[in-house]
């Protein structure tokens, strides 16, 4: 049981819109495909044994060295602007 | 050289003077047939068959460091055929085959040794879907037993029964399992694919790929430019980052994954088993060694190291099962990159770019398919088409809705 | 001949007296000492044996480098194999034992080995063995297996004497040599949380080693006054006994602490610091040549060591064998106690000047040793090549000194190769958590320099942590100079000579590694085995990368280094587990009712981390299926109970509640009344079937929504997710609200019968005021608020009645009370399960996680008119094929016939081959309402079978069974009896 619960690539915040003309194949890209990027990664955690936010966390993943971590909510209201 | 007891009796009466390279060192020729980038399991198996089964001359393998020295060198050497589903079980069984005749193939002794696999179940819904996973493993032509407590006590008395959190209320027991010395699986294709004329490369590490008119021509590396009809990716972790060179995206993630070994003891251990409510498995080296591992770390890494969490975890489900080794003592930790798929299961299939093969997404299972992988990625670049047994194993099953998801937990690939 | 006789200015306490126990033999020790200073002081120099050619192993270090002197503990309920006898403190009682020897360590049958050893020299297994295959298993491995292991575990009991704990700081200082000392003195006295940790019992590093003059005391004198000023100040802790095992991500270590004399013998710690200083210390090396050994052949530091520290004088004729400057040192220091030193043999054309009377063959090299169990003597070589016979039954060897720079490396960072001191030092580390090295972990070898070293560093540091460094004047001395020659090995000779003691590797090994195009270190160290023993290669992996460099023909830095991964010593599982062993493993959670339960002759089940009750037996039911039949009938014909607390509840709330739950659902759920439950399908972004339950309407802007025990918490999370990263403008709150209500399900035709007896008078609960679906807040029991909910699981007229959990105990014992004239029953999780699979109700084993809506005959619960996760992905060909798998009913044709859940399903005739596999069996029980064995199963295209028969197929059990195909409704397929 940990404090914190990795869920994966931040690009999960952008979910295709579902009345899209290819929204399927919007759909397969968006769950599936990774960038899986060697270096800095922004990537969802969720403080499950702590206030519950999905937070958004900037990480190297050659060496795991963190150096952003931000609520999701303010993110993703942000990326609405 | 070809190895036998004789040779090593002629070189022990003449002080050891005249053993030769077990593969050598050749020069890079400009063009290739075949070039396989890595040179782990899955690569040298794949040159091997290559070669073997399937005709091909002219094969280079290409590695960035030091061949083995990927996942096959640094993963817990069990061998086993023990799925549920029937395409991964069918291609598994093949696997397991080709593991039992695999040392005469190579002549080279990986010491493969089929000490039995033995997965405990703690629950009744465990039970039932033991059960299922064993009678798709007979269906399939592989052998299985469900264990009852009583016959599990008396293979192993030592593991805890009167305390434990979650009792152990039977297991399902493949006897045909085992484990492999890891190494020496990437050091004998390597020996078997050198004698049949593969140039094997170490420390040549792929820049980029060369296309010509949408064909993938050859490979840049730095030992320079290396032209190639085909080329096949074999490189677990790194699979993301190499083919990112070829614009592709994949359902695909690095995640860390650990391994254990203790200091050397004297042998209790008499072939592999797993914990069911928890995360662990365990073996006994033939050194005395115990080679143990749990779950994946979980986020993103490439780091080849994990963290203290996960040796607290795979500790506590250690001892909570066998509290007898209470006392021996860890000796190392490593961690491996895994290419943990969308649905836990491997992708052997061509790319969108002609002569552009890949192999990939074997998740923390890809030692064990070293044999078979090899042979299907083989088969299919010699001849353009999936092996029977990998036909399921294609990039665009996410797309179609054709996932092979053994433990049922969809598109979160650390949860495989 | 026991000699205890010690040398006195030594840190040895005479007066304390400890006896122990070594092979049988009893011995006498004193405080102060260790396990392998006591034996060598009572002239035990043969030790134990070594792993492969079983020769003779003599204690060679003083530390945790330890590659040969290797016992096992013996203490009353287990034993520690492997222990390194120069890092145990003498305690008294003490039981220790050789290992990997047989009958005794003197006379070992295994050493046969060594007379065969050209015959299984590095890899030779890689090379025969093959043939025939079968034989592997059945002869060669067993043989070689019998051969594994140096010591062994005991298998009866083991220890619970082990603890973790937590620890903050800002420094992190690693070693208490005068590096670790100096800068722990300067940062507590600037102020800052200091942890210095030492791996000995003692502190002071290597200066507990020398006899010379710091500030004009005695060097173990100066250690004494800066540990008083440092233990005055409240913000440093010191920490002996303590070695750091691994450094992690974000500042964190491991480490152990072990006290033998505690209740809690080893404490875990980990450390979460802002800064690290690694004071470490270096650890000296060997110089392979023929023979080099046999015991009594010793590193030159670790003699001066014990003579210095435990005042070990019963050393009658030492000669020492160095290429470097510090076994001068030693000489002196035997020299000054009246040891016989009887010369140095330099490689060097050292003209060194000695103060003291010295015999030193310069330009020579020991080349071979003789003595079978202990040393008699050794021939040295010099320029000319004469060779000089030595008689003595001490060598100390020094091949230089590499720095200890394991954990710098744990987090990825290569080390660099230092030329002038011919080791590699800590590479550049850019994270911010970073760690630094100083003093001679940094490859400072002269006190002047590691002093100074020690102090720049720690400046840095707390300048970098924003602390002004207050002021401390390190001792200062004359500037000494370290030298050393690039010997790494003796060539002359063709016997073999050692490189890892404990794995007997040789240089020639090493030759045929390289041969055999071994030729990267990894591939070496694998080959070879080289330093993968228990001393994880402190002594011989830099010598080894040296030969290897040589064979190459490139410098060193060429061919590589090796990666030092955790732990820096090897780590008992036992203390990385602490208390959560056993039982206590993970923790367990209870039910509201939990006690009644037990009180009332439940048997419980785990499921998850929870226990439920599975049955409640009475006195005469002798097996659990009289009780579960029992249950289930008392249900179907009058009424029961059921704690289903564990179900996760989910309040959710906000002016878009509905919106967001309509879009959460695959199923319509937007014009859900007030006062009113639906059923809802949930589905992953994949389209595959997440979880079921029911959400109630409570108020226009309060919903509750169930899910099931399994899922409670990933339903949340998911639901938190969708809410937070998808649509975080919705105006909706969540909060699991599993563990504040209970649950009681009261199901049966009587159920309604009873439950008005505990409502208050003024709740209306008739099949017109509260039909099928709805949903109520009121009170019971004369005002304690609770929730009904007319919903069922079991077919039955049934009801869910929440309430406040500290009710819940009384709450049964009640209910038990008013249903008595009813004959309520309590029924557990097995006449849950039976009820359901005789509903067909979809659970656990059904929603495994590769099953699509359709396949649940429920596609129509997949609204395409709206957005809702996994709608979509859900249209994907391979989620909707229309010959695929269909959830069916299955009634053997024998209603005797046990259908076993994990069956396949097979037609009749045909091969059982995984081409004509059809689907399996999902649950399966003994219907008592029936009055046969039934089953759920997803069968290919089963939903137009029904009335046909089927092969339910077990070979795992070796069992066949034919069935018929049904529909999954077994008991009240068109749902009368909810609604009366």
């Amino acid at each position: 049981m940990s404090e914190f619960i990795y869920y994966g690539d931040a690009s999960l915040l952008k979910r295709p819109k579902w009345d899209n003309k290819n929204a399927e194949d919007e759909f397969y890209k968006y769950l599936y495909l990774r960038k899986n990027i060697s270096g800095f990664h922004k990537e969802l955690w969720f403080h499950q044994q702590g206030d519950r936010s999905w937070l958004i966390v900037t990480r190297n993943t050659k060496n795991h060295e963190i150096i952003r971590v931000e609520l999701a909510t303010e993110v993703v209201k942000g990326l609405d602007k | 050289m070809y190895y036998n007891f004789l040779k090593i009796l002629k070189e022990g009466l003449t002080n050891n003077n005249g053993w030769k390279k077990t593969w050598q060192n050749p020069q890079i020729k400009k063009k290739y047939d075949v070039i396989i980038i890595g040179g782990g399991g899955h690569g040298l198996a794949t040159a091997f068959y290559l070669a073997k089964e399937f005709n091909v001359k002219n094969i280079a393998v290409l590695e960035k460091n030091w061949i083995g020295g990927g996942n096959v060198g640094r993963n817990t050497t069990i061998i086993r055929s023990n799925y549920m589903l029937n395409e991964n079980e069918a291609f598994y069984e093949f696997s397991l085959k080709l593991w039992e005749s695999l040392e005469k193939q190579i002549n080279y002794n990986a010491m493969v040794s089929q000490r039995g696999v033995l997965n405990l179940f703690h629950s009744d819904a465990q039970r039932d879907s033991f059960i299922r996973r064993g009678n798709s493993m007979i269906i399939n032509g592989a052998d299985a037993e469900l264990y009852n407590v009583q016959k599990i006590k008396s293979i192993y008395p030592f593991l805890e029964y009167e305390n434990a959190r979650f009792p152990i209320k039977g297991g399902l027991f493949q006897k045909r399992g085992g484990t492999v010395r890891h190494d020496a699986v990437a050091w004998g294709y390597a020996h078997a694919a050198d004698t049949l004329g593969v140039d094997i490369i170490q420390n040549c590490e792929v820049d980029n790929f060369k296309f010509k008119s949408g064909v993938c021509i050859g490979v840049e590396t730095n030992q320079g430019y290396i032209k190639a009809n085909k080329i096949g990716c074999a490189v677990a972790g790194s699979t993301s980052l190499l083919l990112s060179k070829a614009n592709m995206s994949l359902p695909i993630e690095s995640h860390v994954l650990q391994a254990f070994v203790s200091e050397s003891i004297k042998p209790i251990i008499p072939g592999v088993i797993t914990f069911g409510a928890g995360h662990f498995y365990i073996s006994q080296s033939d050194k005395g060694g115990l080679v143990f591992g749990g779950d994946i770390d979980g986020y993103n890494s490439y780091a080849q190291r994990g963290n203290l969490d996960t040796l607290e975890d795979v500790c506590e489900s250690g001892l909570a099962l066998m509290p007898t080794i209470s006392k021996a003592r860890l000796l190392r930790m490593w961690g491996g990159i895994m290419d943990m798929s969308m649905d836990g299961s491997p992708i052997i299939d061509k790319t969108h770019i002609k002569g552009l093969y890949m192999n990939a997404g074997w998740c923390y299972g890809g030692f064990k398919a070293t044999p078979a992988s090899g042979w299907c990625f083989a088969h299919l670049i010699a001849k353009d088409y999936s092996h029977r047994l990998s036909e399921n194993f294609r990039l665009n099953r996410f797309k179609n809705g054709y996932m092979i998801d053994e433990k049922g937990q969809g598109a979160q690939p650390n949860l495989h | 001949m026991s000699n205890i006789n010690r040398i006195k200015s030594s840190l040895i306490d005479t007066t304390k007296e400890i006896n122990f126990v070594f092979n049988g033999k009893k011995y006498k020790g004193f405080e102060g000492d260790t396990l392998g200073s006591a034996l060598l002081a009572n002239d035990v120099k043969l030790i134990g044996r070594s792993f492969k050619y079983h020769r003779p192993r003599g204690i060679v270090s003083h530390g945790s480098e330890e590659p040969n002197g290797l016992v096992e503990i013996i203490n009353d309920h287990y034993n520690e194999p492997n222990t390194k006898i120069t890092t145990v403190e003498l305690y008294e009682g003490l039981k220790a034992k050789s290992q990997n020897c047989w009958p005794s360590v003197k006379y070992d049958l295994m050493s046969i080995n060594d007379k065969l050893s050209n015959f299984i020299s590095a890899g030779f297994y890689y090379k025969t063995f093959m043939w025939p295959s079968s034989f592997w298993e059945k002869i060669y491995e067993p043989l070689i297996r019998k051969a594994a292991g140096l010591g062994s575990l005991s298998l009866s009991n083991f220890s619970r004497n082990s603890e973790k704990g937590f620890l903050h700081c800002d420094v992190l200082i690693i070693g208490s040599g005068p590096a670790g000392l100096v800068s722990a003195y300067i940062a507590g006295l600037s102020g800052v949380r200091v942890i210095l940790v030492e791996e000995d019992f003692i502190y002071g590093g290597s200066l507990n080693n020398e006899v010379f003059h710091i500030s004009d005391m005695p060097a173990q004198n100066w250690v004494k006054s800066i540990l008083k000023n440092l233990d005055k100040l409240s913000n440093v802790r010191l920490m002996k006994k303590t070695t750091v095992t691994g450094m992690f991500d974000h500042g964190i270590f491991g480490a152990i602490e072990k006290n033998k004399h505690k209740k809690i013998e080893q404490i875990f710690w980990k450390i979460n610091t802002k800064k690290t200083l690694l004071c470490s210390g270096s650890t000296e090396r060997i110089i392979p040549f023929q023979n080099n050994d046999i015991p009594g052949i010793m590193l030159s530091g670790s003699i001066r060591s014990y003579v210095n520290r435990w005042g070990i004088n019963n050393l009658q004729k030492v000669l020492l064998f160095t290429n470097n400057d510090d076994a001068y040192l030693t000489a002196k220091n035997l020299i000054e106690n009246g040891i016989n030193c009887i010369g140095i043999v330099d490689t060097r054309n050292s003209s060194k000047k000695t103060d003291y009377k010295l015999k030193i063959y310069k330009d020579s090299q020991v080349i071979n040793a003789f003595g079978k169990l202990n040393l008699k003597g050794v021939n040295i070589i010099n320029k000319e090549g004469k060779i000089t016979y030595l008689e003595c039954d001490y060598l100390g060897v020094s091949g230089g000194w590499n720095p200890n720079i394991h954990i710098s490396c744990h987090t990825g960072v290569k080390p660099e190769w230092n030329q002038e001191i011919l080791a590699f030092t800590p590479g550049l580390n850019n994270i911010s958590t970073h760690i630094e090295a100083a003093g001679s972990a940094s490859g400072k070898f002269t006190l002047n320099a590691c002093f100074a070293d020690a102090e720049s560093k720690i400046t840095n540091i707390l300048n970098e942590l924003k602390v002004k460094p207050k002021k401390y004047v390190i001792p200062k001395f004359n500037r000494d100079k370290y030298n050393i020659d690039p010997f790494w090995y003796v060539e002359h000779g063709s016997q073999r000579k050692w490189v890892d003691f404990q794995n007997d590797v040789t240089i020639k090994d090493i030759e045929i590694a390289y041969d055999e195009n071994f030729r990267s270190v990894e591939h070496l160290k694998r080959y070879t085995t080289l330093g993968m023993g228990t001393d994880q290669g402190k002594t011989s992996n830099v010598t080894g990368l040296a030969i290897l460099a040589k064979l190459s023909k490139k410098l060193i830095p060429e061919v590589g280094t090796t990666v030092f991964r955790p732990p820096y010593i090897p780590l008992s599982l036992d203390a990385v587990v602490g208390q959560h062993i056993g039982k206590n493993l993970k923790p367990i959670r209870l039910t509201p009712t939990h006690n009644w339960a037990k009180a009332n002759g439940a048997s419980f089940t785990e499921s998850g981390l929870w226990l439920r009750a599975e049955w409640y037996s009475k006195k005469s039911e002798k097996k659990w299926r009289e009780s579960v039949d029992r249950e289930v009938i008392s249900v179907r014909n009058s009424v029961g109970f059921c704690d289903v607390s564990t179900l996760g509840k989910i309040d959710i709330q906000g002016r878009d509640a509905q919106d967001f739950i309509n879009k959460i659902y695959s199923n319509r759920f937007a014009k859900l009344p007030i006062g009113k439950v639906r059923y809802g399908l949930m589905l992953r972004e994949d389209g595959i079937v997440m979880d079921d339950g029911t959400t109630a309407r409570m108020s226009e802007n309060h919903f509750i929504m169930t899910t099931t025990t399994i899922n409670a918490e990933s339903v949340y999370r998911h639901l938190e997710f969708c809410h937070q990263c998808l649509w975080p403008k919705m105006d909706v709150r969540l909060i699991s609200t599993t563990d504040a209500w209970a649950q009681i399900a009261i199901a049966g035709p009587n159920s309604r019968k009873v439950i008005s007896k505990i409502l208050d008078k003024e709740f209306d609960i008739s099949n017109e005021k509260f039909p099928f679906m709805s949903c109520k807040e009121l009170t019971i029991c004369g005002g304690i608020t609770a929730r009904l909910f007319r919903i069922s699981f079991s077919g039955e007229l049934a009801y869910e009645l929440s309430l406040p959990t500290q009710y819940a105990s009384s709450f049964v014992s009640y209910l038990m009370k008013v249903g008595k004239e009813e004959n309520i029953i309590p029924y557990g999780t097995e006449a849950l399960g039976v009820m359901r699979i005789e509903k067909g109700h979809a659970a656990g084993a059904e929603l495994n996680g590769t099953i699509s809506a359709l396949n649940l005959n429920m596609e129509k619960l997949v609204s395409p008119q709206k957005d809702s996760i996994g709608m979509i992905l859900s249209k994907r060909e391979g989620l909707c094929l229309p010959n695929g798998l269909r959830l069916i009913g299955l009634k053997p044709i024998n209603p005797k016939n046990q259908l076993i859940s994990g069956s396949h399903l097979f037609n009749e005739n045909e091969n059982r081959i995984p081409e004509n596999d059809l689907g399996y069996v999902t649950s399966s029980c003994y219907s008592p309402t029936l009055k046969s064995f039934i089953a759920l199963a997803f069968l290919k295209n089963g939903t137009r079978r029904y009335g046909q028969k089927i092969n339910v197929s077990n070979p795992i059990l070796k069992n066949e069974t034919m069935a018929e195909i049904c529909n999954p409704i077994f008991v009240d397929p068109n749902g009368d009896k909810l609604r009366v």
